[in-house]
């Protein structure tokens, strides 16, 4: 049963993964002003760039580098759109979201002709698992043995790097000059703008620092957890990305919060398949899949607290005329 | 012509597309005085700020700033010169505490702890040079507005600002607020501080300044010493020609009620009562002014008759019916069928659908009339021909029902909205600001319809926060305050009279102000 | 205030024409970037969609299902909504026209049925626009992310029920048996042999959305209720100030525009595929959203860009054959480029052509 659970919370934290880093992502772009329903499009654009370069010269990092380029140019497209021409944020993030979907599949098809799919990786071409200093010695201990070895050691490097982006998004929106500016735009522009700030500057900050952030939870699904791009590798997890961030109602602890629950949803589903659950029977996988949208839209009913989004959040800035 | 001036103007041009707001403008500021603009509604006062603020950028013309001739590229350099600017709607952040707003764009590094410790040393050291106490740690949201007020000052303060424009600091605020205001403001003149208010309040302007430009259609028309100068003077002056506020109107023949509010409480989407135990009523055949402060539940109540807004209690007697306004379901639509007709506030925002042409808005809240519906559709022949009846009628410009009406200017919009509202011959007409932002001329054809729709026998119940409007139009004068109505004077009411009631009891009012700080 | 409006057929005309002309200029230099011929892809693509009978048909054949989703989005935008659920909601729609022909098809002919299966694909893709309406209406939730979240609910929903209570017995396929002659619309092909439509699916709904466009029409510029749906799209305070519900609005609006994404699945399930199965919607309901933008949520303009995305999709088809360097992807990255440049870069070439359009400073005068 132990076991189990251990089992059960490493993949859930495997799975949380790409969640945490994509839902951190959004947080800066929404907490600057600028809706993201284009996280989707972007880690599926950063998932090909990875996988393509990882391929082609064999390193993981390189990979990593291609994965961030492909993410952040797609945000500073959704810039252009939303912050210079002052579009419709939903419309440029759904255009994004086909962008990066037909272009991904297109252009694997021209270049590596596997249907859309990246090759395998070559050794080199993919993060492996880091092992911690005397995991294997100290896994027979009871409880703590199998925490430390198997959970906390034995992950791939972007796994620790999205949870250390969690303390590290805090410390920026909350000690940091850039924090205060970004927070502030996100809720009043035009006292942002009055006092001699550029409002799109600031934007554009915001949207490339979620451009980087998406880049990583591409790479970590094509170069990380998985061993090359696959056609629509992201499945829906932008998604869920941004589900977890209204869930979590803006904020960086919750956000780790809302993705390790979303993912350990998704690690039970996989394990409870065609398993019976005493008393209840089976439970289909589908109920577990659904589960995190369930879950959010009782959050917006209003129903399990009140989820204030910026209040800037979704309208272009335009200097007010007099 | 000893001292350089503090600013100084010299052919300012502005247009926005067709409109030229600012035409040659010149200005010349004294170092260390407080001087007044004032003008109309759109005579360009805001304009011409926002360019000296860096806003936006003069067509053409030159900025000196202390004798220097310099280019205000945007709202960093006006700051960088020592301008700070407190406008009209707040420029803060209201999840924010004091303190972080203080401090927004003017951070010491890119690091905040140090910066805000900066911040909060020399805002003690303010607070006891201007008396200008705040709570460095009270969130925005939760301070008065007086109290957000002087953050603005603050915040310009804090950024080491030598010339402070404040645009229209008073429309927000209660006479007592006001007062301090002012008295802060002698103060940072005291200091050296040069000091540009902006307003439309001729009463500010004597009491508060030293010299006064005033602008009229974009235009600077003249510039005096304020001793030198009077109130009827710059009447004239702002609008052209010799203004009479009289309304030529025969007394009223006020008939029974039409409409009666019994203990009207009103509570405000943040939870606070902004009417309170409200009781009055409106006879057939007279205009009965409601005078006051912007913002003391005038509003409210005008939303709440009209069914915009929901009451928490109080009963309405209209077209012989009584209904409980606290339970009452009734919305805009079911207070029309009950013969009410509702001039709204903010016609832009409320009156008017702008990207609708203008015949859809003719019908705009009576569009499910029978009279312009032939079986399931709308008929639109029959609503296009009555917005020619009425575009003839009220002389709107110009006489194009299929125009949109952004393209109407804001007297012949504000006649759209009466024509509808009018033509409906409602028992009671409640009006809201009718003549605000509009010329003069449409503003004497709007009071003498209303002057009409009364002596037809209707009741009309007019709000206002420009006094001389109401005393020019009603019959009978109630005085709104802090959501009480705290007097009723008939129509030759004294002014001076009328206006302590506007501030309501001095004192009282004072305290609760100063209450909220400490 | 607001500059001089420009002419009509500038703002309906040339700047839509503009955008659409930039989306497919982008287009075609991403074709030259996978190394073939923009100008001979064109031409594969036209006479793929337009060139033949059949092509023509298949070209129909989607672009029926493109007037539903389009309209469904275009009626929520004039009331000021972003559906983004036509994916969910016409895929719950298809069970609506399942329940009808399962229970009708082998007692009634097709006609009998046909009302009974767009009541109830009507009925089914409403009902799943409800509860995102209803808390748009009564919570505040925002309902671009509502229905977002209800499309993936949905997908979990039919997967379900095509793996359960749906599946005909003995198979090992997720879907419904097939339905008889009395769940089966005629093709046009047998309606019309003389088009020659061959094998194309194309059917008799294209005239349920044709009779569609007219009436959404009429509701949208000729009843109170079209009347009250714009005004509070174009300004919710003076709506309410009208005596406009917002709640109803809202919700009545929203169950429009999830009954005309239903109805998606008439073309699909009881005109084409006969039978219901997994992911039939294939992305249909987004492609609504492009082309709404692109009709300026009129339906004329929606019959014109589903037409042109029918041509998108079956030319696509032809052109994969014929240059295999350019997948079916390539219509999506098209589509994703008309979304950009009819949407969100709508405003970009507004200003230089409002400047064209304008005499500068002859306005001026006539102000004051």
């Amino acid at each position: 049963m132990f076991e189990t659970l251990i089992l059960i919370l490493d993949s859930t934290v495997r799975l949380s993964t790409p969640l945490l880093l994509a839902c951190l992502a959004g947080l800066y772009s929404e907490r600057s002003g600028v809706v993201d329903i284009g996280l989707e499009g972007k880690m599926l654009g950063a998932a090909f760039g990875a996988g393509a370069v990882a391929y082609v010269t064999a390193n993981a990092w390189l990979g990593l580098l291609a994965g961030i380029g492909v993410s952040v140019a797609l945000g500073l497209l959704h810039g252009f759109a939303s912050i210079s021409n002052r579009g419709n944020q939903i419309v440029s993030g759904v255009a994004i979201n086909f962008l990066a979907a037909g272009l991904t599949a297109l252009l694997g098809q021209t270049w590596f002709r596997q249907g859309g799919r990246t090759p395998a990786l070559p050794e080199g071409g993919r993060f492996r698992d880091i092992a911690w200093p005397y995991a294997e010695q100290l896994r027979e201990i009871p409880v703590i043995g199998p925490l430390y070895s198997e959970l906390l050691s034995g992950h791939n490097i972007l796994v620790y790097a999205g949870f250390l982006a969690v303390p590290l998004t805090w410390w920026v929106l909350f000690r940091t000059r850039f924090g205060l500016r970004l927070r502030a735009v996100g809720e009043n522009p035009a006292a942002v703008d009055t006092a001699g700030i550029s409002v799109a500057w600031l934007r554009y900050r915001a949207v490339i620092a979620c451009g980087i952030l998406c880049g990583f939870a591409g790479a970590y699904l094509s170069i990380a957890q998985g061993a090359g791009f696959g056609v629509n590798m992201t499945a829906g997890k932008g998604f869920i990305a941004l589900a977890a961030l209204i869930f979590a109602k803006w904020r960086p602890a919750n956000a780790m919060f809302a993705c390790l629950l979303f993912g350990f949803l998704d690690a039970v589903s996989i394990r409870m398949q065609g398993q019976e659950v005493p008393g209840i029977g089976e439970i289909p996988v589908q109920f577990f899949q659904a589960l995190p949208y369930i879950l959010t839209v009782i959050l917006l009913a209003g129903f399990i607290g009140k989820a204030v989004p910026p209040k800037a959040a979704g309208i272009p800035y335009l200097k007010e005329r007099s | 012509m000893s001292e350089t001036p503090a600013i100084e103007l010299r052919g300012i041009n502005k247009s926005f597309g067709p409109v030229h707001a600012n035409k040659n403008i010149d200005l010349v500021v004294k170092k260390g005085s407080i001087h007044g603009i004032v003008g109309e509604n759109g005579a360009g006062k805001s304009t011409l700020m926002s360019i000296l603020y860096g806003f936006y950028h003069a067509d053409d013309g030159d900025i000196l700033v202390n004798g220097k001739k310099v280019t205000i590229a945007d709202s960093k350099a006006a700051i960088g010169m020592g301008i700070g600017m407190v406008h009209q709607h707040f420029m803060l952040v209201d999840n924010f505490t004091v303190l972080e707003n203080v401090v927004l764009g003017a951070e010491d590094s890119a690091m905040l702890a140090g910066g805000l410790d900066r911040a909060r040393i020399e805002l003690k050291r303010l607070e006891e040079e201007y008396e200008l106490r705040v709570d460095p740690d009270a969130l925005i949201q939760d301070l008065p507005v007086g109290l957000q007020q002087r953050v603005e000052i603050l915040k310009a303060l804090y950024r080491s600002a030598e010339v402070l424009i404040l645009d229209e600091p008073t429309g927000v605020l209660t006479p007592p607020e006001a007062d301090h205001l002012f008295k802060i403001l002698e103060v940072l003149k005291k200091e050296g501080k040069t000091i540009l208010l902006i307003t439309h309040k001729l009463r500010e302007i004597m009491a508060a300044t030293d010299s006064v430009s005033v602008m009229r259609r974009g235009e600077m028309v003249a510039t005096r010493e304020t001793q030198n100068t009077s109130m009827e003077e710059l009447a004239e002056l702002m609008v052209g020609r010799s203004v009479l506020l009289r309304v030529d109107k025969k007394p009223a023949v006020p008939a029974e009620p039409v409409m009666e509010v019994e203990n009207l409480c009103v509570t405000d989407q943040r939870g606070v009562q902004v009417v309170k135990d409200v009781s009055f009523s409106v006879r057939a055949g007279e205009i009965v002014g409601i005078a006051g402060v912007s913002g003391n539940g005038q509003s409210e109540l005008l939303e709440t008759l009209s069914g915009i807004r929901r009451a928490t209690q109080g009963r309405l007697k209209i077209n012989g019916e009584t209904i409980d306004l606290g339970t009452s379901t009734l919305d805009a639509a079911d207070m029309r069928a009950r013969s009410m007709g509702h001039v709204p506030e903010d016609r832009h925002r409320m009156g008017l659908i702008n990207s609708f042409s203008e015949y859809e808005n003719s019908i705009l809240g009576y569009h499910r009339d029978p009279a312009y519906s032939s079986g399931l559709l709308m008929n639109i022949a029959a609503i296009k021909e009555n917005a020619v009846a009425e575009i003839g009628k009220y002389d709107i410009r110009p006489p194009n029902p299929m125009l949109k009406t952004a393209s109407f200017s804001g007297g012949n919009q504000q006649k759209i909205v009466l024509a509808r509202e009018i033509e409906r011959d409602p028992e009671v007409l409640l009006v809201g600001q009718p003549t605000r932002g509009v010329d003069i001329g449409a503003i004497e054809f709007i009071h003498s319809r209303l002057v009409e729709l009364r002596d037809a026998g209707k009741g009309i119940l007019l709000v206002s926060v420009e006094l001389d409007e109401i005393r020019a139009l009603a019959d009978r004068i109630l005085v709104m305050f802090d959501g009480r109505i705290v007097g009723e004077r008939g129509a030759n009411a004294d002014e001076g009279e009328l206006g302590l009631l506007m501030a309501g009891v001095e004192d009282n009012a004072k305290m609760s102000v100063e209450g909220d700080v400490r | 205030m607001s500059a001089g409006q420009l002419p009509r057929w500038v703002d309906y005309g040339l700047i839509p024409f503009v955008n659409l002309a930039a989306a497919f200029l982008v287009s075609g230099l991403v074709v030259v970037l996978i190394g073939e011929n923009p100008l001979e892809a064109v031409r594969i693509l036209l006479w793929g969609s337009l060139g033949y009978g059949e092509g023509i048909g298949f070209t129909l054949f989607y672009a029926t299902n493109f007037i539903f989703t389009g309209l469904a989005v275009a009626v929520a935008f004039h009331a000021g909504l972003f559906n983004i659920g036509g994916e969910g909601q016409a895929y719950v729609g298809g069970l609506g026209v399942t329940f009808a022909c399962l229970a009708l098809d082998h007692i009634v002919p097709w006609y009998v049925t046909l009302p009974f299966a767009i009541v109830g694909s009507a009925l089914m893709g409403a009902a799943w626009a409800f509860i995102p309406a209803w808390l748009q209406a009564t919570r505040g939730s925002h309902v671009v992310i509502t229905t977002i979240m209800f499309n993936f609910i949905a997908s979990s929903l039919m997967v379900y029920l095509l793996n359960s209570a749906l599946k005909k017995p003995g198979s090992m396929q997720p879907e419904t048996r097939t339905f008889e002659a009395g769940g089966r619309l005629p093709f046009l092909n047998d309606v019309f042999p003389s088009f020659g439509f061959g094998y194309a699916p194309v059917n008799l709904s294209l005239f349920v959305a044709l009779a569609a466009c007219v009436l959404i029409w009429l509701l949208i510029w000729r009843t109170k209720l079209g009347f009250e749906i714009r005004s509070f799209g174009a300004n919710a305070t003076a709506a309410v100030y009208a005596g406009i519900s917002p709640v109803r609005t809202i919700v009545i609006t929203m169950l429009i525009s999830g009954g005309l994404a239903g109805m998606m699945a008439i073309n699909e399930i009881m005109g084409s595929q006969h039978r219901l199965l997994i992911d039939f919607v294939s992305g249909y309901g987004f492609v609504g959203i492009a082309v709404a933008l692109m009709g300026r949520a009129h339906p004329v303009g929606i019959v014109l860009a589903a037409i042109l995305f029918g041509m998108l999709y079956q030319g696509g088809a032809e052109l994969s054959f014929e240059m295999p360097n350019i997948t079916r992807d390539m219509i999506i990255v098209i589509q994703g480029l008309v979304i950009l440049f009819a949407g969100a870069l709508e405003h970009m070439f507004r200003p230089a052509i409002t400047r064209l359009f304008t005499p500068s400073r002859a306005l001026a005068a006539e102000e004051a």
